[in-house]
């Protein structure tokens, strides 16, 4: 067996596993509720859930919950990621203020910001405005923090050479900081992005009026499981949709 | 007369002020200090002047009142439930996490077949079945220590994952030559290489349980914090909500400066 074979065939068992593990999952879930009798309350039938999301997909009843949770996580991020730009590139002008002001947003980043929760829906109330402003609060840290290090950290021998071949300030930031900084900042922005997503989903989950989350809840306290997973599926879908997405795109900007 | 007054301003205004400069510039912390207390400073301002007393209290109030958040019946005991959530989440994490990590990341087979699912199910928002945890576990705090548990062996997996997988194959192959046993490989090269890793994994495994335990406690809760949180807010009483979220934060930066200093410690003799 050559090499080249050989790693392939790994690379297929590894795959069998994969799908093996999968199967003996959805085949556990399915036994436990024919078999078992495992109340369909707690865990509802597979094929049960397969309908209702067909159902949710084919009626388009996930449309209004699904744009008001997006308009939300848009709003929250360009929120964020235009004040945290801004911000990170101001303090990154001088290593003094980055001395300042970096400990302190660390700081605060590592405090789980999700507390604050029910001080935000005291001030916004209820409705999107408290989940956009959690969203925009927790997902402008990394965006600052990442935003610092990409201004604040390029080498500074880059600087010195491209000022003594006599750069001008602009093209300084144009050909040597923004180059350095990019792939940082996009990191930041991939992150930012996907806690503002876990944050909206979250605070609508905890209490909202409208929203993905808050038809999870909705169902949950209706007792309807099936539609509830169907409901979770379709959500992991969309997040695991957009954080791929993000993350093509980072990748993509940071060639 | 202006003059002279300028004269004398300068005399005594600069000095000082020269101090004063260099003092902040050879010490950030200072500066640092003085953004805090500013921000302080426009806190407390805008809660005597701005804004409406039922939705925020001044900073000064907040820290007089704090016994109050203290005698509310209940507070006391929400806070050890609490505490005891967070200290059971983390233990299970831990110990989950550390022996998943090995299994999966000592086979290259196993690492290859497993990590793909490890990823996938930590890319999933745990948020969304949140109700599950519920509906499974109650709304006591076993559906907290379980919904912690969900977001700190994550990270604590994948980082045990990548410090076993990091060791240079040198060093196994020079202790594999040198004859040394599986046992022996495990002892001497790959364990002391992992604990850095694992420290640091242990960090953010402590973040993802807090985040976790919170998150539930704030979803429902009979005798949790997450009670009194809902409670302060609907009888709007910023006094004690602002109170009580300040100490959870203390705690909260207590915990998470606990593992960061045990990773720094253990994780130096690498950088030494």
């Amino acid at each position: 067996m050559t090499v080249r074979s050989k790693r392939d065939w790994n690379r297929l068992a590894s795959r069998a596993v994969q799908a093996a593990f999968v199967i003996v999952l959805v085949g556990l879930w399915y036994l436990g509720t024919t078999r078992w009798r495992i109340s369909p309350i707690l865990l509802p039938n597979p094929v049960m859930v397969w309908h209702e999301l067909k159902d949710i997909l084919s009626t388009g009843e996930y449309i209004a919950d699904l744009r008001i949770t997006l308009t939300e996580l848009a709003i929250a991020f360009s929120r964020s990621s235009t004040a945290g730009i801004a911000l990170g590139y101001l303090i990154s002008r001088s290593r003094y203020s980055i001395r300042v002001f970096e400990p302190l947003l660390a700081g605060m980043y590592s405090v789980p910001i999700i507390l604050f929760l029910p001080l935000y829906i005291l001030f916004f109330g209820l409705g999107p405005a408290s989940k956009i402003a959690i969203g925009a609060t927790i997902s402008f840290f990394p965006i600052v923090l990442n935003t610092i290090a990409g201004f604040g950290y390029v080498d500074r021998i880059f600087i010195l050479s491209a000022r003594s071949m006599g750069a001008s300030d602009y093209q300084l930031f144009r050909w040597v900081l923004l180059p350095a900084a990019f792939p940082v900042i996009l990191t930041g922005l991939r992150i930012g992005f996907t806690i503002a997503l876990l944050s909206i989903l979250g605070s609508e989950t905890i209490a909202s009026l409208a929203g993905l989350g808050h038809r999870i809840v909705h169902l949950a306290e209706g007792m309807d499981t099936a539609r509830m997973f169907a409901y979770i599926a379709f959500v992991v879908a969309i997040a695991l949709f957009l954080n791929i997405t993000t993350s093509t795109l980072a990748a993509r900007g940071r060639r | 007369m202006s003059h002279a007054l300028d004269m004398l301003q300068a005399q005594a205004g600069t000095p000082f002020g020269r101090r004063l400069k260099r003092g902040l510039l050879a010490h950030p912390g200072l500066a640092r200090l003085g953004v805090v207390i500013l921000l302080f400073g426009v806190w407390e301002l805008a809660a005597r002047f701005l804004v409406d007393k039922m939705f925020l209290s001044p900073p000064s109030s907040v820290f007089s009142q704090i016994h109050t958040v203290f005698q509310t019946p209940g507070v006391i005991a929400a806070l050890r439930i609490t505490a005891w959530e967070l200290a059971v989440a983390f233990a299970i994490s831990v110990a989950i996490g550390l022996v998943v990590g090995l299994a999966v990341g000592l086979h290259r087979f196993s690492n290859r077949s497993f990590m793909p699912i490890v990823l996938l199910l930590y890319g999933i928002p745990q948020i969304t079945i949140l109700p599950l945890f519920i509906l499974y576990f109650g709304i006591g705090p076993a559906s907290k220590i379980a919904f912690g548990v969900s977001h700190g062996i994550f990270p604590i997996i994948v980082t045990v994952v990548a410090g076993v997988q990091n060791i240079k194959p040198i060093l196994l192959t020079s202790a594999k030559s040198m004859g040394a046993s599986r046992r022996q490989i495990f002892r001497w090269v790959i364990f002391p290489h992992m604990v850095p890793s694992f420290f640091a994994g242990m960090r953010l495994g402590m973040t993802g349980v807090l985040l976790g335990v919170l998150l539930a406690e704030l979803y429902v809760s009979t005798a949790g914090i997450g009670y009194f949180t809902t409670l302060f807010t609907q009888s709007f009483n910023p006094t004690k909500l602002l109170g009580l979220i300040s100490v959870l934060a203390i705690m909260a930066m207590g915990l998470n400066e606990i593992v960061r200093r045990a990773e720094l410690r253990y994780s130096r003799w690498r950088t030494d």
